[in-house]
């Protein structure tokens, strides 16, 4: 086979991202996030990135990376609570955000990847949301939503195989799956790289088809963001 | 002001799950309503939904047991209980927005008379971002709002008409603060009850926006 997804590395995964590209990336919080990709960009000069997720990384760690080398222009998020260096930088107006509803926002990824072109939802309506958007009413009013992609997606999963079949651990799921479907060119992360056939076929989450790279990663933190244990 | 008769945080969330019954499905805001996985009774069969891609979460794991990719929406260690699921989240908001999930309970800044809220930002001053709460509020069959009844500044967060960016319109069922239970409907807050020893008077909110 002349043609492998495989790569060595978050380097050489992540080389040809340029200046300007728009980048989702997985993770909720802390959790699941692609660790060595984020890494690897933070070493990389590139500047003007749209990135697209739920948060932009906490206390320094995971997506802040990139945040605080001032390569993100623009962030399209959900949540930014317990991230002061993203709130910093969104009241000194030194970077753009979009907040997206959560459903919204998955679902939009979701569009994106699987064709659909746009969609109706009661979510947001009566809001700042709403602004701009057209309005239909079904049982309730509903907003139109239009399809979210991108040029690059940088996700994690526990278990990959070398057509890029995915297992993904516990909650650790989350977006990455649909982030992979929306993005021209996913770019996937693994604890496990495995030969096909490995993982077996009732068990694959995501199926390969929506890979187009993946690579062992390495020394992975695994922030828990709130320790919390039965006291 | 004396707070000695205000409910405690316990006792609010005690509250809150007095409203469930048997096989409901609920989902915890961050906050106080994560509360309710720590305190729920383990005879009433509950499934917890947190949005990020769980069904069936049962409050904190026990020592040595926490793993990094166990968590709840506000990105806290929990458990989960047997019959649990796992999945992405566009099934998760699907099962939100479908209205497969039977009561909702978040937090609060401001709910009107009219049953909208506030929850998710202080123009100039504070930006959380709405997370999920936008899709819970018009997803949830049963809409909870847990909060305390005044800000910090001792300002009611029961008002006639929020003046904080809204988070959903007519979309709140139940209030449940420290000084008691409430039902915004028709324009006003029907009292469902009041801590013990707490008077109407000391609610703060105009007489005319009350129904006993």
């Amino acid at each position: 086979m002349d043609y492998s997804k495989v790569f060595t590395d978050a380097k050489s995964a992540v080389a040809d991202i340029k200046s300007n590209s728009t980048l989702m990336s997985g993770g909720f919080g802390l959790c699941g996030i692609p660790e060595n990709c984020i890494d690897a960009l933070s070493e990389m000069e590139i500047r003007n990135l749209t990135v697209i997720s739920n948060n932009i990384g906490n206390s320094g760690r995971g997506l802040v990376k990139l945040l605080i080398s001032k390569k993100i222009k623009k962030a399209i998020c959900t949540y930014v609570g317990g991230n002061p260096d993203l709130e910093k930088q969104i009241l000194s107006n030194e970077i753009e955000v979009e907040l997206i509803p959560q459903g919204t926002f998955s679902e939009r990824i979701r569009a994106a990847g699987l064709g659909i072109r746009g969609f109706y939802t009661p979510t947001g309506f009566g809001t700042s949301v709403a602004d701009g958007k057209e309005i239909k009413i079904f049982d309730k009013a509903c907003l139109l939503e239009l399809p979210l992609g991108a040029d690059f997606a940088i996700i994690k999963a526990e278990k990959g195989d070398s057509y890029g079949n995915l297992w993904f651990k516990e909650t650790a799921r989350a977006f990455s799956p649909l982030m992979a479907m929306a993005a021209k060119i996913t770019i996937v992360e693994v604890e496990e790289l495995v030969e096909v056939g490995e993982i077996k076929p009732e068990d694959v989450h995501l199926p390969g088809i929506f890979v187009q790279r993946i690579f062992l990663g390495k020394n992975y933190k695994n922030d828990i963001e709130f320790r919390k244990i039965e006291e | 002001m004396s707070t000695q008769n205000h409910w405690s945080k316990n006792k609010m969330i005690e509250k809150v799950i007095s409203f469930f019954y048997s096989g409901a499905s609920v989902n915890l805001g961050i906050g106080i309503p994560t509360l309710v996985a720590e305190l729920l009774p383990k005879e009433l069969n509950i499934f917890i939904q947190s949005e990020n891609g769980v069904l069936g979460v049962a409050g904190r794991p026990k020592k040595g047991e926490e793993s990094p990719t166990l968590i709840n929406a506000g990105k806290e260690t929990i458990s989960i209980r047997k019959g649990a699921s796992f999945f992405d989240s566009a099934l998760s908001f699907g099962m939100i927005r479908g209205g497969h999930i039977d009561f909702c309970v978040l937090g609060g800044m401001e709910v009107d008379t009219n049953g909208s809220l506030a929850n998710w930002m202080v123009p100039g001053e504070k930006i959380t971002g709405m997370g999920g709460a936008m899709d819970l509020v018009n997803g949830a069959k049963c809409v909870i709002v847990v909060m305390t009844h005044f800000t910090k500044k001792g300002s009611p967060k029961l008002v006639k008409k929020c003046s904080l960016p809204l988070t959903g319109v007519g979309v709140v069922n139940i209030v449940v603060t420290d000084l008691g239970i409430f039902k915004p409907e028709n324009g006003k807050f029907v009292i469902v009850e009041l801590a013990s020893g707490v008077s109407v008077n000391e609610l703060s909110i105009p007489s005319e926006l009350i129904k006993i």
